[in-house]
């Protein structure tokens, strides 16, 4: 079953062109990685689909969906709410947005902390956390909301080698729980073994879309070419 | 002439000091909010409007506002003027005055905000409201408090030139007590008393700084 169904999408930035003819359908479950060169256009395709930019043509479809805010995201850069103590970040939306009772929320928001590692670090609030630690209370805040579709651009790339590791690991956790994802990243290896999908995008245009096994060993001459840079990495 | 007799004769000018301070402060804090809203509007005429008003309350010396504020009326529309109008005239000069200078604080405020705390609201599904009030503002409180400070206690020493319109605040005591006395008691008194007040409301901003210290 579809959750998401883009088509046609365009959008431009003045005279020039960064989507250009966006369709991507997104299965329940699927936990799509995003890969391409800088400025293909990855981070735009997400701000499109999270409303943050709006699109020039095209459709954006949540399908089945009952809820204003069907989604997350998740940023390279957190924007954790520096004033908010961590379980604050966590709650505040989901009883002010979502109204939902505050027993509730808060027991599930403990259950995320508990999830994430962070159950001792509540009451701290961001400046006092890691990046890692940063970036889990993001994805915390995240699912709170209980979104169908969870949103990642470059979660790690603000990160160094062991907290990266740190992260792609909850990430991969969700994963093994079903959670449809879409993510934007760098890291070949990890995109490889944690997506069904892969979408090698380029120029505005998704130039590949298939299983990591398909996408690795393409033909295509671009794809080749983007993904012999990360060859030592992936042998 | 004692001490405490020349206290007890500026006491009156004391309070309405106290006033004046206050009540600029309850009025203006606001208004400086709705000016840099004003300031910030994507319509170019109000926008060019407050910012020649913006100009004006910073350009011109208080006190010849104040003068303007409180003759204007007779000048321009040859109304008489009522004494009693004196110590409003010296709060609606006040007010507007302050205002202007705390719009611009808090747009430096506002506008220093990264665009990422609004990216991560609207996707939380805050409104604009709830943005602004809950995520984007405590944020900015805390990051002007310092240029808010200076102007508060600019403003316990501004009170003074209520004087230019000759309103009974404390200042104005002070000068015909020392006249007639011919004492300079009164004089030093008044400038302790500023010193004092100047020293409590420091204080106070700093406890509030303070109490926002709590996360960077
Ligand atoms: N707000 C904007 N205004 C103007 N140009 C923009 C804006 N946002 C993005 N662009 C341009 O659009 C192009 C695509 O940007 P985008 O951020 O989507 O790329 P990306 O694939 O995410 O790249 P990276 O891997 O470096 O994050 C770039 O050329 C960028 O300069
Ligand atoms: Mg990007």
């Amino acid at each position: 079953m579809n959750i998401l169904e883009m088509k046609h999408v365009k959008k431009a930035f003045g005279e020039t062109g960064v989507l250009k003819d966006i369709s991507l359908d997104v299965r329940e479950g699927d936990v799509v990685s995003i890969i391409g060169p800088s400025g293909s256009g990855k981070s735009t395709l997400l701000r499109c689909a999270t409303y943050l930019e709006t699109m020039d043509d095209g459709s954006i479809e949540y399908i089945g969906n009952d809820t204003v805010q069907p989604f997350g995201l998740v940023f390279q850069n957190f924007n954790l709410f520096p004033h908010f103590s961590v379980l604050r970040n966590i709650v505040d939306a989901p009883i002010r947005v979502q109204k939902r009772s505050k027993d509730e929320v808060y027991r599930e928001a403990r259950e995320l902390l508990l999830k994430m590692g962070l159950s001792d670090k509540e009451d701290a609030y961001p400046c006092e956390l890691s990046g890692g630690q940063k970036q889990r209370v993001s994805i915390a805040r995240a699912l709170a909301m209980n979104p169908k579709i969870l949103f990642f651009d470059e979660p790690t790339s603000a990160l160094d080698p062991e907290l990266t590791l740190e992260i792609l690991k909850v990430i991969r956790e969700l994963a093994e729980e079903k959670m449809t994802m879409v993510i934007v990243t760098h890291e070949m290896a990890f995109a490889r073994d944690v997506s069904n999908r892969i979408i090698f995008m380029e120029n505005g245009y998704i130039v590949e879309d298939g299983t990591p096994e398909e996408v690795f060993t393409s033909e295509n001459a671009r794809t080749k070419e983007f993904l012999g840079k990360y060859h030592y990495i992936l042998e | 002439m004692d001490f405490l007799t020349i206290l007890q004769e500026l006491a009156g000018g004391m309070l309405t000091t106290i006033r004046i301070f206050i009540l600029t402060l309850v009025f203006s804090l606001p208004l400086g909010l709705i000016i840099s809203f004003g300031r910030m509007s994507k319509n170019v005429i109000i926008r060019t409007l407050i910012k020649v008003y913006i100009s004006i309350m910073r350009g011109t010396p208080l006190m010849l506002q104040l003068i303007v504020v409180y003759f204007g009326p007779y000048y321009i529309f040859g109304m008489t003027i009522s004494s009693n109008y004196r110590g409003t005239a010296v709060i609606i000069a006040f007010a507007l005055n302050y205002a202007a200078y705390f719009a611009e604080i808090y747009r430096s405020g506002i506008e220093s905000m990264p665009r990422g705390q609004y990216e991560a609201a609207k996707v939380l599904g805050y409104n604009k409201l709830q943005t602004f009030f809950i995520i984007i503002m405590p944020q900015v409180v805390k990051r002007i408090l310092p240029s808010v400070t200076n102007e508060v206690i600019t403003l316990v020493k501004d009170t003074s030139l209520a004087f230019s319109i000759a309103y009974a605040e404390m200042f104005t005591q002070a000068k015909a007590l020392a006249a007639s006395a011919h004492n300079i008691i009164p004089l030093i008194a008044a400038g302790l008393f500023y010193y004092v007040f100047n020293a409590i409301v420091a204080y106070l901003m700093e406890q509030v700084e303070n109490s926002m210290k709590y996360y960077e």
